[in-house]
């Protein structure tokens, strides 16, 4: 049987969604347990891990921010694994890498799927501003993967489990890296761009104002995103950038207001499920990939779409 | 302030990029630096300029045509460019490519020690952002990544490393690799003089056996993943654009509600 480990992305002692779908994706490899890093899992969370089939919870209370105290701690807690399922975040990119170092592991990162072939793990990815589909098998005998959110649909286990919590053995390296300050970034109200489920994203064309980008993501149950234009205008923060160097995200609805779609916005969401674009400009590359467009103002569009909504939800 | 920067040969973005055999297709005609390489190799120079002292390299690993990636950052004004041309590296992972990178950057660092080697964020093809960490490792310096600043004095590196839920400000001992975001400053563009000189400037060229790597340990063989298959997607059928004639937005919202998605 496979052993698989997932490592748990948690927040204010909540596990966060995609590890729900990392664990549903985990019961088709094996036998899932579940890595909790830094702090205490409270008992919903420990009650929700072993729900989508977790069998144990190996937690590892201290454990230091940088990536080098982080990959000690998670190989501590995995030395019986044969596949490690993380979230395909930055910081879990650097912790992959350097475990992969220690164990001999291959590593895929930024998969939307693994399976077992032959005793192998095997993944696919889309690569190229989800232009290619590739796929992509681990020669080593262990494998690390980290998962895009939003590729699983997260399904609790047929006969849910009741996780145990097994405290892990560690200690923290010594390491040259010292963490002197951390400024939280506060957290916005609803789902985190990379995991929502709908994202409503506005530029330039919003000339600064957000108001009706916000209220379509609110009535869509989704999250803000924006062009590099718009973070770089000021109009709203750097964590809500969309591209290639800012957010990934592959939600099942990405509309795109006052967005012209160049490259590097387009390589952090065209991998999305439905793509809805409004733009003034008929010639904007966001029509060439948007499966529903609109030529027009969002200042017209936008507050015509959310009242024909609202109506016909009553 | 002696500094090394890697700069990767990627396909342009603007162009149709594919696959051949199961690696990025590279070719001279549309490709170039990585442009996030350039933030690097303009942080690199920022420093040097600071200092007022030092110097500058650039590195890259690849096949003939890779030698455009250290010859743009000569035009954006390093001081000296390596070139690892080796047919036996041609098919490594992000631990060979790391294992070739850290062989020459010894060979360097050997000669003349270097304070800091500084890379892009992420290569724009493959986006792993793998690399940096990888290359830390190998070398077993101290690791700053993701760097939206950076400031060296005495000795010692700081950075700001921005996360998704935090900002922190994280220090280590020289020597560093650091790897700094497309936020951390804005590249220059080459001037004439620059181009000019760029294009007859030497540029040193190393063998896998020239920096001690064993062929074996690189290369597809040695890769712990290999691509086993690789296709363009379709194109998004039934696509459908409206122009606004005052409909429009009834017309979008009927739509997500057809498919069930408002």
């Amino acid at each position: 049987m496979t052993a698989v480990a997932v490592l748990v992305e948690h927040r204010g002692g909540e596990v966060a969604r995609p590890t729900l779908e990392a664990l549903t994706l985990a019961r088709t490899l094996g036998t899932p347990v579940a890595v909790w890093l830094g702090g205490e899992p409270g008992p919903r969370a420990v009650a929700q891990l072993g729900e989508y089939g977790a069998t144990e919870v190996r937690v590892a209370s201290e454990v230091g921010r940088v990536p080098a105290a982080l990959a000690a701690a998670l190989g501590a807690a995995t030395d019986d694994a044969d596949v490690i399922l993380v979230i395909s975040t930055f910081v879990n990119k650097e912790v992959a890498t350097r475990l992969a170092l220690q164990t001999g592991a291959g590593v895929v990162v930024d998969a939307a799927g693994a399976e077992l072939v032959d005793g192998r793990v095997e993944t696919t990815q889309t690569v190229f501003a989800a232009t290619w589909n590739v796929r992509t098998r681990v020669n080593a005998e262990r494998a690390i993967v980290g998962l895009r959110p939003n590729t699983t649909q997260a399904v609790p286990a047929d006969a849910p489990g009741a996780a145990a919590v097994v405290p892990v053995e560690f200690t923290n390296p010594a390491t040259r890296e010292a963490v002197v300050a951390v400024e939280a970034v506060p957290a916005e109200e609803g789902v985190p761009l990379a995991e929502a489920p709908v994202v409503v994203s506005g530029g330039r064309g919003t000339g600064g104002d957000y108001a009706l980008v916000r209220e379509l993501a609110e009535l869509l149950g989704g999250a803000v995103g924006a062009s590099r234009d718009a973070t770089d205008e000021g109009w709203i923060s750097h964590e809500h950038m969309v591209g290639q160097t800012g957010t990934t995200v592959t939600p099942a609805l990405y509309v795109a207001c006052g967005i012209s779609g160049a490259v590097h916005h387009r390589g952090g969401m065209q991998a999305s499920g439905t793509i809805v674009a409004v733009n003034l400009d008929p010639d904007a590359p966001i029509f060439e990939i948007a499966d529903f467009g609109v030529v027009g103002s969002l200042f017209d569009v936008l507050p015509q779409a959310i009242e024909t909504i609202k109506a016909r939800r009553g | 302030m002696r500094i090394l920067v890697t700069v990767k040969f990627t396909p342009d973005l603007q162009s149709n990029r594919s696959f051949t055999d199961g690696a990025v297709t590279r070719t001279a005609d549309d490709g170039s630096m990585n442009e996030l390489d350039e933030n690097a190799v303009e942080a690199a120079l920022q420093l040097v300029e600071a200092a007022g002292e030092g110097e500058v390299y650039a590195l890259t690993v690849g096949g003939p045509d890779a030698v455009a990636a250290v010859r743009k950052a000569l035009q954006l004004g390093v001081q000296h460019a390596i070139h690892v041309n080796d047919e036996a590296v041609s098919g490594s992972d992000v631990f060979g490519t790391a294992r070739v990178l850290a062989a020459a950057i010894r060979k360097v660092n050997d000669e003349d020690p270097l304070d800091l080697v500084i890379t892009g964020m992420a290569a724009l093809d493959g986006l792993t952002s793998m690399l940096p960490t990888a290359l830390a490792v190998e070398l077993d310096w101290s690791q700053l990544t993701l760097a939206s600043s950076l400031d060296v004095s005495d000795g010692v590196a700081t950075i700001r490393r921005d996360l998704p839920d935090a900002h922190e400000t994280v220090t280590a001992p020289l020597p560093a690799v650091v790897s700094v975001t497309d936020e951390a400053n804005k590249p220059r563009y080459p001037n004439f003089k620059l181009i000019m000189a760029a294009r007859t400037a030497p540029i040193t060229t190393w063998s896998l056996g020239d920096i001690g790597v064993d062929p074996v340990s690189v290369g597809a063989l040695a890769a712990r993943t290999t691509v086993i298959d690789a296709s363009p997607r379709p194109a998004r059928a039934d696509r459908v654009v409206v122009t606004d004639t005052g409909e429009g937005g009834t017309a979008l919202a009927e739509f997500l509600l057809e498919r069930g998605l408002a």
